[in-house]
Parts: structure tokens; sequence; C-alpha cells
């Protein structure tokens, strides 16, 4: 608002640690069912109400409605609930293990499971997919062995990256899961190239990705949507709006804009603004997405509005920043909760089969993490030997290689 | 063929032999680059295999990147070397790194092409040479070729492996080599023996050092265009000095050096780029190292100095003949 004076500007959060969080006074979100569904080959500029607007499928009765409902068989439904239930079991774990200083760092996806279960289910598992460290669900849906991602966790004898990389940043070429950086937003650029192959072989394949609201800020996310646009590329470009850069707020990577999707408005791309909490929002969205880039409609920019319902890592205390209540009076609920009740209203699901099911989610993830053990931890080893810490630097070792590991003696 | 023939040539050679080669860069596509080096390849090959990028060199690099990872062998191209560090987190933190975070599940194979060096009046941002910055990062090579013959196969070789490599091309010898006298008339490279360059495919080993002249006063090890000022230098001064082109940077052939340096007992190490932190430190830190018992004198470093580059002033910061000349004799005078 204009005082008639130049004031230098710094957005801050609606609430603060302390405050009672409201979002029905910050938030003005469009109810599920109103959005339009666009031919997956309309113009990208043609987007503007879904950019500025919010697709949603489940209503606050746990209803499908409107023109995006993906009608998924009650099967996929519970297939999706049932990663996600695995997903949320297997963060939680993960986090107690840290506690027990069995491993030296880990990152939970609460509230953001339908982001990535909903998002790998609903594209082909020969696509290629670009994740943050914050996507393990895709992890889930693809059907990657716990025990695995565990032991790359621990940094054991059988993490399939010689324990190079720090817990959660997964690698999976079998199921077509790049390999996760810690610098934020490199992949998403990298992606649009990947998906500019697929083109160039022919190929209906595509490549998707996701960052953060923080991670927007980034040139790299500048340098994804300007490739994206210029070459068509049939990519996916997830932006997993959580609300929280750590303890930033998503005010200080949005700025003034309406919201993430309407920066994708000016480069051409199409762009919707979707409900991350509701796994068929999510579904339905990367499948419009999936097939315009299938048909040469080119890129999608989709923000996935959510809330990090937990602390950013192991090594952060959100109670320092925000309300410690703030993710219970989240409007758009909890993605979990959402698809359970969504199913036992169709008749396809009901309490005492969600507690079995979590009962027998926990009993695996017990059981996958003492045959991790079996296989070594970060502390007690048994480790990758040494020596192959000197290996894959390049495809063949040269001689300063060579003599700096002789010097270590491995 | 002149360097900029010789670069054309071994890319028309790999998109011909090869079609996951794909060429992009500022400038690359239809109108064949700012130095001409892709002339004439989109109208050969098609714009999905040549073509334009926009002006972003880490998009260029991050597209290298997945394009990789799809199969596919880039071929990228960054107008000046000046304007690499836009694309250096990309370089650094994911081209360089992505077979070892990925214990070999992923890798990427491309080159990175770049007109490098100073002595053509291009004052701060079109004389750089950033090699340094480049050898210190695991993972990726540098290849910097002195001539049209080297620059050819290194290319292709570069283009052929399996590893990123940062191939930077000395753009002050891209139309003729140059003794680093300012003012002499230009040369051409139809004259010079390295000048002539087989049309069809071969290749020049990375790795590997060429000694361009033998000699036993003391041993040069330099690339780019000094080694041409250093072949200068020594046919002006007398001084029989034995002249290693290096050719690639990182990994550096250091059984030719070491075998140089034993014979000859002194050394110069010479770049363009400032001295401090430069890749002299680095060779002369390890010839100290290997050759210990055989240095007769100190190890003399030639470089450009510890400034940025400079437009007006650029040849008494450039290593011209006369500061080679000076250079050889002081580590020959040297006890």
């Amino acid at each position: 608002m204009s005082t008639g004076q130049s004031r230098f500007h710094v957005p801050a959060p609606p609430f603060r640690p302390g405050d009672e969080p409201d979002f029905s006074s910050v938030l003005d979100l469009p109810k599920a069912g109103e959005a339009k569904r666009p031919d997956p080959l309309v113009k990208g500029w043609d987007t503007q109400e879904l950019a500025l607007g919010l697709v949603g499928v489940l209503d606050h009765n746990h209803q499908a409605v409107g023109e995006w409902n993906p009608k998924l068989s009650p099967e996929v439904l519970r297939e999706g609930l049932s990663h996600m239930v695995l997903t949320r079991i297997y963060d939680e774990r993960m986090l107690k293990l840290q506690r027990q200083g069995k491993m030296s760092f880990y990152m939970k996806s609460t509230g953001e499971e339908a982001v990535a279960v909903a998002g790998a289910m609903a594209l082909r598992k020969d696509d290629m997919v670009f994740p943050s460290y914050r996507q393990q669900g895709v992890l889930f849906a693809r059907g990657r062995n716990i025990v695995d991602m565990m032991c790359h966790c621990i940094s054991n004898s059988r993490d399939n990256l010689k324990g190079r990389q720090l817990p959660v940043h997964y690698t999976w070429a079998e199921g077509n899961f790049f390999t996760i950086s810690g610098n934020l937003g490199t992949q998403f650029p990298q992606a649009v190239g990947y998906a500019m192959g697929c083109a160039y072989k022919g190929e209906d394949t595509i490549a998707a990705s996701w960052i953060g609201d923080g991670t927007t800020a980034e040139g790299d996310f500048h340098s994804a949507l300007t490739l994206a646009s210029t070459y068509r590329a049939p990519v996916i470009l997830n932006v997993v709006n959580n609300q929280w850069a750590i303890s930033t707020w998503q005010g200080i990577a949005v700025g003034d804009a309406p919201s993430f999707a309407a920066k994708g408005l000016g480069y051409g791309l199409a762009s919707i603004r979707v409900d991350g909490m509701d796994f068929l929002a999510v579904h339905a969205a990367t499948q419009w997405a999936a097939q315009r880039a299938r048909k040469g409609g080119g890129a999608t920019l989709i923000e996935m509005f959510a809330y990090r319902g937990d602390a950013h890592s192991t090594s952060d205390d959100p109670t320092k920043y925000r309300p410690k209540q703030e993710y219970a009076a989240w409007p758009l609920g909890d993605p979990i909760e959402r698809l359970k009740q969504h199913l036992i209203g169709l008749g396809e699901w009901d309490e005492d089969r969600h507690a079995k099911l979590e009962e027998e989610m926990t009993h695996l993830v017990v059981r996958a993490y003492k045959e991790a053990e079996s296989h070594g931890t970060l502390h007690d080893g048994p480790l990758s030997p040494t020596h192959t810490i000197f290996e894959d630097v390049y495809e063949t070792d040269d001689w300063r290689l060579r003599r700096q590991r002789q010097d270590l003696g491995v | 063929m002149n360097m900029i023939q010789a670069l054309n040539s071994a890319m028309d050679v790999l998109l011909d032999k090869n079609p996951d080669i794909v060429i992009f860069g500022e400038d690359t596509g239809y109108f064949g680059g700012v130095f001409r080096t892709t002339d004439g390849l989109q109208k050969k090959y098609g714009v999905d295999r040549v073509f334009d990028t926009p002006i972003n060199e880490g998009a260029i690099a991050a597209m290298a990147i997945g394009m990789s990872a799809k199969g596919l062998k880039p071929i990228a191209e960054i107008q000046f070397a000046d304007y690499i560090f836009p694309a250096f987190d990309q370089i650094v933190s994911e081209m360089s790194r992505i077979r070892y975070r990925s214990a070999g599940q992923f890798t990427t194979g491309c080159v990175v092409r770049a007109p490098w060096g100073g002595g053509i009046r291009g004052g701060q941002t079109h004389s750089m040479s950033p090699e340094a910055f480049f050898t210190h990062i695991p993972g990726v090579k540098v290849a910097i070729p002195s001539n049209p013959h080297d620059a050819k196969g290194m290319l292709i070789a570069a283009a052929e492996g399996n590893d990123p490599v940062i191939f930077f091309e000395p753009k002050r010898i891209y139309n003729g080599p140059f003794d680093g006298v300012p003012d002499a008339p230009l040369k051409s490279w139809a004259k010079h023996p390295k000048g002539e360059v087989p049309d069809g495919h071969y290749t020049v080993e990375l790795g590997k050092a060429d000694v361009t002249r033998e000699g036993s006063a003391c041993t040069v090890v330099t690339y780019g265009t000094l080694v041409h000022v250093a072949e200068a230098a020594a046919e002006k001064s007398s001084i029989d000095a034995e002249i290693i082109d290096l050719r690639t940077l990182t990994p550096y052939d250091i059984e030719t050096i070491a075998a140089s340096v034993n014979k000859t007992g002194r050394v110069v190490v010479a770049h363009e780029a400032p001295r401090t932190s430069g890749f002299g430190a680095e060779l002369a830190a390890q010839i100290q190292e290997e050759c210990f018992y055989a240095l007769e004198a100190p190890i003399y470093r030639l470089t450009g100095w510890d400034t940025p580059y400079p437009h007006a002033h650029e040849w008494a910061y450039f290593p011209i003949q006369s500061r080679f000349i000076r250079a050889l004799e002081t580590v020959t005078e040297a006890v």
C-alpha cells in the first residue's frame, strides 16, 4: 500500500510463536471443485485462472467433486493411502533412529506425502524424476526396497552410494530417480535438459522435478522456466509451497506475486496451483500435465500448496519461529486423513483396516531396519571399503588418485 | 586449417559419427558462433543437433547435465571463459560430482567449450584464464590445446570420453600462432606444422603432454598461447629450453614433466592467469616434491599479475616474449 513515500519492506509471516494461528483471516482459498479443467493442450497463457486459483477435488466432506476428479478406482486410492502411510511411518521411525544416534541426519516429509506419492503415481515408471530431498514418497510409490533406503541413510556396507552422501540424498537409477543434490534448485533446469533429451530421441517419456517455495528464489528456477518455455520441453516443474524454507516464511520468496504458480505465466507456461494436501487433486493435475507434455504441449508449472508439518530437518527447531499448533490450524488439513476419510465415505475403507495398515507398515519398517542394521551402521560399521572414496571421481582413476590412495594406505 | 576450422572439423566429425552428439550455446546455431567455430553445422545437421540457447550460462550447463543423464553427448559452448561463472555452481556442485555421488549410476560425459585467454585487447571480461578454478574441482578434466592439430584431436577425445571436460580454447591463436611480441604482424597456421589437420577422425589422448621443443638448459611447463611465446623466447635468447605443452591440466602429465626436470634441473612454469593460487602453484609444488634432488634453481613462476586483466596496459600484464626471455635467463643463471 502506498504511503506516499518509498519504505524498505520486509515481508513477515502472519503468525509467530505465541500467536494463535487462524488462517481464515489470511488465506482466501477457492473451494474444491470450482476450478475448470481445460484441455491439456491449452495455451500456457490461458491458464491464469488455474495459476491464481486452487485445483481441489476433495471437499470439506471428503467427497470428490468437480471437473478435476480423476475418478481413480478404490484399489488405486488404497494403494496411494498405503504409500502415504508408509512414508509417514518410515519418516517417524527414521527420526527416532536419528535421535538415538543411529544416523547423522534426517528430513521428514510430514504433510507432503500426497505431493510425492500422488505425483509419482500419476507418472509412468519410465519417466525420470528429479526430486528435492523431501519427496521420499516417490520412492515408496515406485517400489524402492525399504532396506536399501535405510542402508543409504545409515551409510553402511550396503549403501548404494557407498557412504558418500548425507542421509536422504537417495539415488536410484533403476527406478528412474535422479541423484539428489544438496545444492538447492540445481535439478530444476537439469530436468528440463533431460526432457529435451526425451523429445530429441522421439520418446514419449517425460521428466518431472520438485523444488520448494524457498528455492524458487534461486537463479536455477528462472533458468528452468526459461529453458522449458523456449524448447517446449516435456517436463513437469513442481514447486512444493509448504509455506516454510527452514525459518523463512514463503512470503520472503513469493514477494507480492499472487502465487508461485503465477510466476509460470510470465514465461508462457501452463501454470496451476493445486491443493497439495489433496491426493486426488495432485494426481489429477500431474496426470493433466503429463498428458500435455507427452502430446507436445510443453511444460507445466505446478504449485503444490501444502504445509511443512514438521521441522525442516533433525537440525531444526520450528518452535523458535512459528506457532506449535500451526499445522493443526492449517485449513487444508492433512493428506492422509483426507484420503482416509474419502475412502471411508466411499465404503472402501474403515478405521479397523486403517489401524491394521498402520500396524503392518510399522512392522515392515521395524523389520527392515533390523535387516538394514545387519549390514552395518555409520558408527559401528561395516562401511563401504575405505578405498572406495577414490572411485567414481572419474571413469578411470588417474595417477593423482592412485597415489593418494597409496598415501592413505587403503 | 586454423584452430577455428580444426574445432569446426572436430564437431563435424563427431556429429557425423554419433547421433547422440548435440551442440548448443549462445549464437552457436544459425549464426555459427561469434568465432565461427560452429559455422555451417546447423545447416548440415539440423536445428535439433546444433542450436541456439537463451543467454544463461547456468542453464546451458544444466541442460548439458540433464541431456547427459538421458544418454546424449552434449558439447556446450560458453561464449567467453570470462562468462563461465554463472555456470560455476552447475559445474562444481553437479557436473563434476554426479558420477561420484551416485556411485556411477549417473554420469555426465559432456564437454563445455569456452574461448579463453588474453592478448586480444579484450579487457577484463574477454581475456580471463580461469582454469585454476576448474583444476581445483575433482571430477572434471581441464584441457587447453595450443594448435589446430591438437585442438581437433583433443576435442574429439573429450567428447568421446565419459567424464566432463572443460575445454578452453586460446582465442589469441585461433587464427595463427603468437610469439609474444605485441605489435608483430599476424602469422598464419598455414606454415606451422601443427596447422596440418587430417580431415577425418583422430584423437589426441587427454592427460598426455607434448614436448614441443627439446632442450637441456631448463624446462618450461606451459599451455595455450604461451607455448608459442616460450618457443620464440627460446629461439631469440639462445637458451636451450625444453618446452612442455601440458595440453591437459587435470589430470596433468607428471611423468613427462618429471623426466624433463630431472634432465634439466631448472624450471619455468608459465601461464597468463594471475599468480596467486594459479595452476603454476600446483605445478611448482608437485615438481618440487617430485624432483627436489634434481633442482638446481628455484622454480620460476612466470604469470599474469594479481590484478584483474587490464585493457590499456594489456602488454604490461601479459607474459610477453621479453618477460619470457628474462624468465629463461633468470632460471638458467641462478645457482
